[in-house]
């Protein structure tokens, strides 16, 4: 990885206090330990990176954070305070805001009743009252060239956008509705190269904003490009929480393969995986 | 980097023109479709059909279709569908002629009572459908033959072995709130109108159309009262979200389950209005009313330009695609063709219907 692809790091804030904490978490599935142990922080302004291979409990770990399962054993703190999730509006009202990878959008709607669904801005008395359709459109068009999207008009199907896109709407949205968490599930996945760097690009911009980000991939690459942090997840456990710039890709990726095996088959595949 | 390259206008956008735009507006086909059947039947039917006598002719069945039609768009757009609310109001009309004719009541306890067991019935569809899960095709089919069956005992209990029940229009006729729901509005100014010679009038001087009946007045009341909710309040948004994508419309905070019980209960008031109104209108109510009368609406609503799979569609589109549906089964008596003719044309209406709302579902949602 050549420094050119990296994006700038500011000031990672080292010193400000985490905004939530989880210490120790646990879940099970009836006999099934998805989570045996796990311990993971944001601070304002940083992108930590949640990295593991399928099955290693991301997906659990994150729905457990954004307050769609609760935890068997462990704490939650939001600011120090703790906190305890019953539903993911819990989760939203603390300023934990997710964006799924199914990203929440509807394609046959306009971004702009995208960008508001469920929370509509309204004007008038009832029984009269009604959206401020003036207010949305502007907003969303607004809040989309900041993240460096031009709409051709806020009635813009969000089916007719990439899926880079559309990631970024689904991410602005959370960010307009006052996240201070970002959770962000796999959202490079199925993405090519620049629509790849056009998501990574907005991870910074929120990240400059001051939103504490979750990154959670299996692309060391692409968590390498933005991380501040990184905690590997392997089989419900994580294997430590590690700075950038004390960590190199090969360490990511073995630890996230837990060791071994990976060892052998990078050699066997000359360094390409 | 990737900054500069998105804040300049993409080049390889162009302008849309004032075609593609109008093909994106859902009830485009309908409209389409109304000035297609007008032409049709200004050239092939009696001048007579286009009177104003004429128009009230073919607008009273399309306002009672309408009526259905509205409710059952709303809910397709939300996702779901009702296929019992023809033997809704056959159920209904029931409960209406049973409260003012066996138990007398007068309408202003009669008209929301009727309203509630219905809101109450749709409740439960809605309860239903979302509580296991299953399709609302397979639950409401069921109550498609529930409430039809019902009916007919029930008017066999209430009337004493009869399938129909009489005696309305005696039992109402004094009723204050009985012009709302029956007869025609606007009788004096049509009068007026008929005196200076501005419309037609038979030999001793009263109007031919004596007044617009209320239907079509509900049926425009209602189409308004749609479109508003739809295009201008957070509800209308949550019913496009719910219909366009569940998880996702529940993930940000939508309340889907209220939302569908809620359109549910919406058709089924409409199934209710439509069975208040033609029951006081012929005076009696029998257990056929309303027959066939879901596909009638369901289809009125794809005409209009609702997707079946939910998300997408007008309630404007749904009133033009009812008026399609009223002009085409009252013209035909107006031309030498032979009226069953009308069954071949729907089935060949709802075919390009749907094939025209895939098509443009692909254009907005860029699918290729």
């Amino acid at each position: 990885m050549t420094q050119d692809t990296t994006f700038h790091h500011g000031d990672p804030q080292r010193e400000a206090k985490p905004i939530i904490q989880m210490k120790n978490i646990e879940k099970h599935f009836g006999n099934i330990i998805a989570l045996a142990g796990v311990s993971f922080d944001v601070r304002p302004g940083e992108c930590h990176c949640l990295l593991g291979d399928n099955g290693a409990g991301k997906s659990t770990f994150i729905k457990t954070m954004s307050g769609v399962h609760q935890p068997t054993k462990g704490e939650i703190t939001i600011d120090g305070k703790p906190m305890n999730f019953t539903s993911p509006r819990d989760a939203m009202e603390a300023g934990i805001a997710t964006v799924f990878q199914d990203l929440a959008m509807i394609p046959l709607m306009s971004v702009t009743r995208n960008f508001f669904m469920g929370r509509e801005p309204v004007k008038g008395r009832r029984p009269f009252r009604r959206m401020d359709v003036e207010k949305m459109n502007e907003t969303a068009v607004e809040e989309m060239r900041k993240m460096g999207i031009n709409l051709r008009g806020p009635d813009q199907a969000v089916g007719t956008l990439s899926g880079g896109e559309r990631q970024t709407v689904a991410i602005a949205r959370a960010v307009y509705f006052g996240a201070r968490v970002l959770i962000l599930d796999e959202p490079t996945s199925a993405l090519g190269v620049r629509q790849t760097s056009n998501v990574l690009a907005t991870i910074d911009r929120v990240r400059k904003q001051g939103v504490g980000v979750v990154f959670i991939s299996h692309n060391v690459r692409h968590a390498l490009a933005v991380g501040d942090r990184f905690t590997v997840l392997n089989r419900g456990q994580t294997l430590g929480t590690a700075t950038r710039g004390d960590i190199t890709p090969e360490e990511l990726q073995d630890l996230m393969a837990g060791g071994q095996e990976l060892a052998q088959l990078e050699g066997s595949l000359e360094g390409t995986v | 980097m990737a900054n500069m390259a998105q804040t300049v206008q993409d080049e390889r956008l162009k302008q849309e023109g004032l075609g593609a735009r109008l093909m994106k507006r859902p009830e485009l086909g309908a409209i389409a479709g109304v000035i297609l059947v007008t032409a049709f039947f200004l050239i092939t039917a009696d001048s007579a059909m286009f009177t104003l006598s004429g128009i009230m002719n073919f607008m009273t069945p399309a306002a009672q279709l309408g009526i259905l039609a509205i409710g059952a768009a709303m809910l397709m757009i939300g996702g779901e569908f009702d296929l019992s609310i023809g033997s809704m109001v056959a159920f209904a009309g029931l409960i209406f002629g049973a409260s003012v004719v066996t138990f007398g009541l007068p309408l202003i306890v009669a008209i929301p009572l009727t309203m509630a067991v219905a809101a109450g019935l749709g409740a439960m569809n809605g309860m239903i459908v979302l509580r296991t899960g299953l399709p609302s095709f397979i639950v409401t089919l069921a109550f498609l033959f529930v409430l039809r069956g019902a009916s007919l005992v029930g008017l066999k209990l209430a009337s004493g072995g009869s399938t129909q029940l009489r005696g309305v229009r005696d039992a109402v006729q004094d009723d204050w709130l009985a012009p709302f729901f029956s007869g025609d509005a606007f009788g004096p100014i049509f009068v007026a109108l008929a005196e200076i010679g501005l419309i037609d009038t038979f030999k001793n001087g009263t109007p031919k159309v004596p007044g617009i009946p209320v239907e079509i007045l509900w049926f425009i009341a209602l189409s308004l009262v749609a479109t508003y909710v739809l295009l201008r309040t957070p509800q209308g948004n949550w019913v496009f979200a719910s219909g366009g994508d569940r998880n996702a419309a529940a993930n940000s905070g939508v309340p889907v389950r209220k939302v569908k019980i809620s359109l549910f209960m919406v058709t089924a008031i409409c199934a209710a209005l439509v069975a208040i109104i033609t029951v006081m209108d012929a005076g009696s109510t029998d257990a056929r009313r309303g027959f066939m009368k879901e596909f009638e609406a369901i289809i009125a609503a794809v005409i209009g330009g609702c997707l079946l799979t939910g998300g997408y569609g007008s309630a404007i589109g749904a009133f033009f695609g009812a008026i399609i549906f009223g002009m085409v089964t009252i013209g035909l008596t107006y031309t030498d063709f032979d009226q069953d003719w009308f069954q071949i044309f729907l089935g060949g209406m709802l075919l390009i219907a749907v094939l025209f709302n895939n098509y443009i579902r692909k254009r907005v949602t860029g699918e290729r």
